[in-house]
């Protein structure tokens, strides 16, 4: 059904007036021009459009727009603030835990989701909390660091 | 490549009046920084410095290549290149990449020769550039060139410190008119930026998300295509009724031949269009399974050609106390990466621009001029940051639909793969099948080699232990379809193309011998190896990894395995626990050893080391193209499971300083030792020996129970 959809991106107030169907994914980056997540699989089972709605991760390529409704959205465009990069940013560029950088926003994002509800995780933690967030440049190791980094740079974890 | 002295149009002006050095500046380089009568007609590169290399009036200087970043750094190493030849400042060095307009040609980054093969030329027109640069400076300055010194773009009379000019007030955004002949390039001793750790040019923009792939350029009015696809290779499309889609609000049905799609402003809505699309198909006969496909490769491979051969396998059979016969065998892998096949096509006056995830622009840069009917001249391929290749992305039959349909439609068309298109229309890594047979004298020395690889191709298939009577033959090899109907559907270049199957097959056998003289694999291979290179390479990683020598299978799970890849080394030792319930393999520990000649940035060369360990995890375990005939079944990453963070073994690597030997690839190497010595951890855990890649827990619970 084509309707406006208001939700909160980015910290900013956001309308779209759209098939309330349609994945968040596809809102975000053709109705809103926000191009850092990605589409990597359609199903779920990649990571690459992974999002932060009210403090979860989600994947937004199986989220509906209407899902979001009322909700708080944060994209990796919205990560840094006043021109100051999130500790996990900091850190991804720190370590090089990249390659060619298609997975790295969902990375990011899902990293963001388990320092929020575990401020220290151990490497473990880390481990079970990325295990479905899929690259294949094999920046596993740095991945892990970057996490590692972030959590330790970051009194209290994130934001 | 210094050897050649260009007379433009102007230039030659200017050498009729007499001087046999002309220096002429012209502005507006940008426009005229290729000028159509340097291109010469059948590719290669340019011998025009002025192709690479522009040195702004703000001091940047902007390099131009061919090249594309795929995640492999090309980016980083080659701006530390040029800062290095050129003698400016890296963080000054900006990289203009894959633009068939902007940049020189290329035929593509794959094979690990961007440092390697293009690396030289890089330095040789920086070289030039530098070398005219100083005599400019000496003639401004009134000081001989041998007294000028040069540190971040900036000359000085080294008897005079005050006396300077800066590259950027010698050229003032101009282009540089003289050329000079055979300028060595630098010493490798007098490196400063080369062999260092730098920033990589690409991280900022990966780490905010401002990082622009193909499927990201937003370009004002694109519709969205999607496209009926067949159900199976060699399917031909016998009807199709479009009138759900044309129903669509806003849809646009195009058939065009063979080509059938639907197209919208919003990719969800062209998918629900497709979905209404119904499209019968006469689908070939079944022929070959991922079961049946080994034997028919080994009746169907074209004719074999010997590649090596030394000695006499006769001889060496005489001469042998036991003959070891082996065949090794892997899967079709796919090469799955996390960006889809993408690409959007934008026609403004009869002329094409293409953005495309490609490796190769300018033979993406044909295909579209041949399938979408462009003159050559009006086709643009701009390539922008590629969710990686490994190979797979070296043909871009996506750019070619977008242009086709942009031509049809008259709007600006962007096709993006799903997931299920890449993996149908990924061109595989081939199945393969090797097939040894060799011998051991009684002091346990290798006597006799005699290797066959089936359709896996060539490359580094040639013995390089010790062996005095041997032989290799190939059949058939990685390129496309040799013969047409070899394989069910496409095949191409995988990360280190034909060397994985190579190194699986050798070192798997060197292990079966070494265990069958009770011998340490690591001794056996150093009794039989005079190549100090080599020798020297497995030191290094046994002695980091702490080998101590044990006849297999100890029960330890320890595996060693080496390589040569077009003139890097490799030795790889891992550990591994296997699960005989659940036949799960845990590798636990890989150490890898490299001597990749002169290495251009450790940080870089370590960072592709971690990622073909740990992408080699999965075609050594997992990796395999499931089909049944032309029909692939793999359609996502729930049946096609690639490495993951909790497969994850603790990596070490250990660079090998060798700044005598030119730089050599270091991309593909770190990948090819990874089925091989896991099957030799395996076999030195459970006392099994597996020949077939990927060793999945269903195989190796198999084994076990058997």
């Amino acid at each position: 059904m084509i309707r406006a959809v208001s939700f909160t991106l980015n910290g900013k107030p956001t309308q779209v007036t759209v098939d309330d169907a349609r994945m968040l994914l596809w809102v975000l980056r053709y109705d809103l021009g926000l191009t850092g997540t990605k589409y990597g699989c359609g199903e779920g089972l990649c990571g690459a459009c992974t999002v932060i709605v009210d403090k979860e991760a989600v994947r937004s390529c199986s989220t509906p727009v209407k899902d979001v409704a009322g909700k708080q959205v944060l994209s990796i465009e919205g990560l840094s603030r006043n021109g100051q990069l999130h500790a996990l940013q900091q850190a991804f560029l720190k370590v090089n835990a990249f390659q060619c950088g298609y997975c790295t926003a969902g990375m990011i994002m899902n990293a963001y989701a388990l320092l929020l509800r575990k401020p220290r995780p151990t490497r473990a933690e880390i481990v079970q909390a990325m295990d479905d967030n899929l690259c294949r440049c094999g920046s596993h190791t740095r991945i892990l660091e970057a996490i590692e980094t972030a959590a330790a740079a970051s009194p209290g974890g994130a934001r | 490549m210094n050897g050649v002295f260009h007379l433009s149009r102007r230039n030659f002006i200017v050498s009729l009046a007499g001087s046999g050095l002309v220096v002429l500046f012209r502005a507006d380089p940008l426009l005229s920084f290729q000028e159509p009568e340097r291109i010469s007609p059948r590719p290669s590169y340019p011998t025009d410095f002025n192709a690479y290399l522009r040195i702004g009036a703000d001091g940047r200087t902007t390099c131009f290549v061919g090249k594309v970043e795929l995640g492999q750094g090309s980016k980083t190493a080659l701006a530390q290149l040029c800062a290095e030849e050129l003698d400016v400042a890296y963080d000054t060095v900006d990289m203009v990449m894959g633009d068939t307009e902007l940049c020189p040609w290329d035929m593509g980054t794959f094979g690990s020769l961007t440092v390697r093969q293009f690396g030289p030329v890089l330095r040789a027109a920086v070289a030039e550039a530098r070398a005219v640069l100083l005599q400019l400076a000496s003639e401004k300055l009134q000081v001989p060139v041998d007294r000028l010194s040069v540190k971040d773009g900036i000359v000085t009379d080294s008897r005079n410190r005050g006396a300077s000019v800066t590259y950027a007030q010698l050229v003032q955004g101009k282009r540089i008119e003289r050329h000079l002949e055979k300028v060595p390039v630098k010493a490798v001793s007098n490196y400063t930026v080369v062999g260092k750790s730098v920033a990589r040019k690409d991280a900022l923009e990966k780490v905010t998300g401002k990082a622009r792939y193909a499927a990201d350029m937003g370009v004002p009015g694109t519709l969205h295509a999607r496209i009926v696809r067949p159900p199976a290779h060699g399917a031909k499309l016998r009807d199709v009724d479009t009138s759900g889609a044309e129903k669509i609000a806003g849809a646009r049905v195009v058939r065009d031949g063979d080509l059938v799609a639907v197209l919208h402003e919003r990719p969800d809505v062209a998918d629900q269009a497709l979905a209404l699309v119904k499209a019968q198909f006469d689908v070939p006969a079944a022929a070959v399974n991922d079961t049946t496909i080994f034997d028919h490769l080994v009746k169907a491979a074209p004719e074999s050609r010997v590649i090596a051969e030394s000695g006499n396998l006769q001889e060496g059979v005489k001469l042998a106390a036991s003959v070891f016969d082996g065949t090794y065998l892997n899967s079709y892998v796919s090469h799955a990466t996390v960006e889809t096949h993408s690409a959007v096509a934008k026609i403004e006056d009869g002329k094409v621009t293409v953005w495309v995830s490609t490796q190769a622009p300018f033979i993406v840069k044909t295909q579209v001029a041949e399938g979408a009917g462009f003159p050559p001249a009006n086709v643009r391929v701009i390539t922008p940051y590629v969710g990686a290749g490994f190979g797979g992305k070296t043909g871009a039959r996506q750019a070619v639909e977008a242009a086709r349909l942009a031509k049809i439609v008259g709007k600006p068309v962007q096709v993006v793969w799903d997931r299920k298109e890449e993996f149908f229309y990924d061109t595989f890594r081939p199945a393969a099948v090797v097939k040894i047979q060799s011998g051991l004298t009684s002091a346990g020395k290798i006597c006799l080699w005699d290797y066959k690889v089936y359709c896996a191709g060539d490359r580094e298939a040639k013995q390089f232990y010790d062996v005095p009577n041997q032989r290799t033959v190939s059949s058939g090899g990685w390129q496309g379809q040799q013969p047409p109907g070899l394989h069910p559907f496409g095949v191409g270049p995988w990360r280190a193309p034909s060397v994985n199957t190579n190194t699986f097959a050798r070192e798997s056998h060197i292990d079966v011998m070494a265990a069958e003289a009770g011998v340490d694999p690591v001794e056996f291979r150093v009794s039989n190896l005079s190549d100090q290179r080599m020798l020297r390479v497995l030191k290094a990683a046994t002695d980091r990894f702490g080998w101590a020598p044990k006849r297999a299978p100890s029960g330890r799970g320890l595996g060693v395995a080496c390589a040569i890849y077009l003139g890097t080394y490799v030795a790889t030792c891992a550990e591994v626990a296997v699960d005989r319930a659940t036949g799960r393999v845990q590798v636990k520990r890989v150490v890898l050893a490299q001597d990749e000649g002169v290495i251009v940035n450790p940080e870089g060369s370590r960072q592709q080391i971690e990622g073909g360990i740990t992408m080699g995890l999965g075609y050594a375990l997992t990796e395999e193209v499931r089909f049944k005939d032309g029909e692939v079944l793999n359609r996502n990453f729930d049946t096609y499971e690639i490495p993951r963070f909790s497969w994850l073994p603790k990596i070490e690597t250990v660079l090998i300083e060798n700044p005598g030997v030119p730089a050599s690839g270091c991309g593909e190497p770190p990948i090819v030792c990874m089925g091989a010595v896991i099957a030799n951890a395996i076999f030195d855990a459970v006392g099994v020996r597996f020949v077939q890649l990927p060793m999945t827990p269903a195989r190796i619970k198999a084994a076990l129970r058997a």
